[in-house]
């Protein structure tokens, strides 16, 4: 690891101004992913932010139909949060299966989706419910925010503050797991709203997208066998040493089907 | 550089590390608490688990920083007395381990996973809660009866 300077910031403001004086600041969440990087030397900033010490990025609240996070909550917490698992208990299932409890007890929503893994879970959650990204600037829709492989919308100097997830009782994540890594092969995330269905995929191609040939499947016939004839590219779909194209564009299918079982 | 202090297993140490230095390293090297092991260095293996106020972290991806005035306890900081703590027995007593190289991160574990599940763990809740921790000697069998006897030991 190269080395670098280190700052805790109290405030969303401190970060700010920290990041704009740095020559190549970088925040830290909870580094689950940035510190291995930086390991392998993959990234070298000249300033590290921490952000452990901004208390007003660690809250769960639950209001008008929809639960906002803070972007430093741990996977832990979301996945013990009341408010999650009584709003949206898929989401809340998502988080307890997120690499492994001591990776959970650090790892933040806010650093997991800035980094935009094409194989992370929060992503399919945020385009499959629907989220809206909220920032010191903006407020950012779930469906503009992830641009591509380890790409998002957010400028050098802007910070996820917090997620707001619409309520969904009917919904289901379903992913077909690293058996090492925990990451998802692929991830479908499925909402079953009163007049549509939403599914974000995740791992499957370079970036989280929605599946709108299984949306248009499901709008007509919510069940299984909806997703049989439904033809996907394979040419888009990632291909590595864990799985070709054509296993993946299988497992996004098989992963549909069984969101959609456990929402019948 | 920068000088950090906290807490490990109850006393107050100090040091002047650079920023880069790893919680695992500044325990092993400056402290010279070689308990906590690296296996992997990549936060896969698990060798490095200690506790940091009070929960369960890969001390390979946390900085010494920013561990800066929090309680840190190691496996050195478990036995009381000279008495191996419950769950140290239980792994004596169980078999559960070999070559003993993921030990001190399997008990660390172990015990945070009591502390989050309870006394009264099934098998199954055990091996997901392992997902963490590997053992390339065991077949996590011993381990994993280990863990269900020490639960209940630490229960009273």
């Amino acid at each position: 690891m190269y080395n670098f300077s280190f700052e805790k910031v109290k405030s969303v403001e401190e970060a700010v101004t920290a990041i704009q004086k740095a020559e190549d600041g970088k925040f830290v969440a909870g580094g689950q992913t940035m510190l291995p990087t930086m390991k392998h030397r993959l990234a070298g900033p000249s300033n590290i932010i921490d952000l452990s010490g901004v208390e007003s990025l660690t809250e769960i609240k639950a209001h008008n139909e929809c639960v906002t996070i803070g972007a430093m909550v741990t996977h832990r917490s979301v996945a013990s949060s009341p408010e999650v698992l009584r709003d949206i208990p898929a989401l809340a299932k998502l988080a307890g299966n997120i690499g492994d409890p001591a990776v959970r007890n650090r790892g933040t929503i806010g650093g997991s989706i800035a980094n935009n893994d094409p194989a992370a879970d929060y992503p399919a959650a945020i385009i499959g419910l629907g989220a809206t990204v909220n920032t010191n600037k903006r407020e950012i829709s779930g469906d503009d925010f992830f641009t591509g492989m380890f790409e998002t919308a957010l400028e050098e100097d802007e910070l996820i503050t917090s997620i707001s997830f619409p309520v969904a009782n009917v919904a289901a994540y379903m992913k077909f797991e690293n058996p090492a890594s925990r990451y998802a092969i692929v991830g479908v995330f499925l909402v079953k709203l009163s007049d549509n269905v939403r599914v974000g995929v995740t791992g499957a191609t370079a970036c989280v997208h929605r599946g709108r040939r299984l949306e248009d499947a499901l709008n007509k016939n919510f069940s299984p066998a909806a997703i049989d004839p439904v033809e996907l590219s394979v040419e888009e779909m990632n291909s590595d040493i864990h799985a070709s194209a054509e296993y993946r564009a299988h497992l996004v299918k098989v992963m549909t089907k069984r969101a959609v079982e456990a929402c019948n | 550089m920068v000088n950090v202090s906290m807490s490990v297993n109850g006393k107050s140490v100090t040091g002047e590390v650079e920023e880069r230095t790893l919680l695992v390293q500044f325990l092993r090297e400056n402290l010279r608490l070689t308990g906590t092991h690296i296996g992997c260095d990549t936060s896969q293996c698990g060798a490095c688990v200690v506790h940091v106020d009070g929960v369960s972290v890969k001390s390979c991806t946390m900085l010494a920083v920013q561990a800066n005035s929090t309680e840190v306890t190691t496996i050195e900081g478990l036995a009381a007395n000279g008495d191996l703590h419950p769950m140290q027995q239980a792994f004596k007593d169980n078999h559960g381990l070999q070559c003993g190289f993921c030990t001190p991160g399997m008990v660390m574990s172990a015990i945070d996973i009591v502390n989050r599940n309870g006394n009264d763990l099934d098998e199954t809740t055990v091996r997901k809660e392992l997902e963490g921790n590997i053992c390339r000697c065991t077949g996590y069998h011993n381990i994993v009866k280990s863990i269900q006897a020490g639960a209940k030991s630490m229960g009273g």
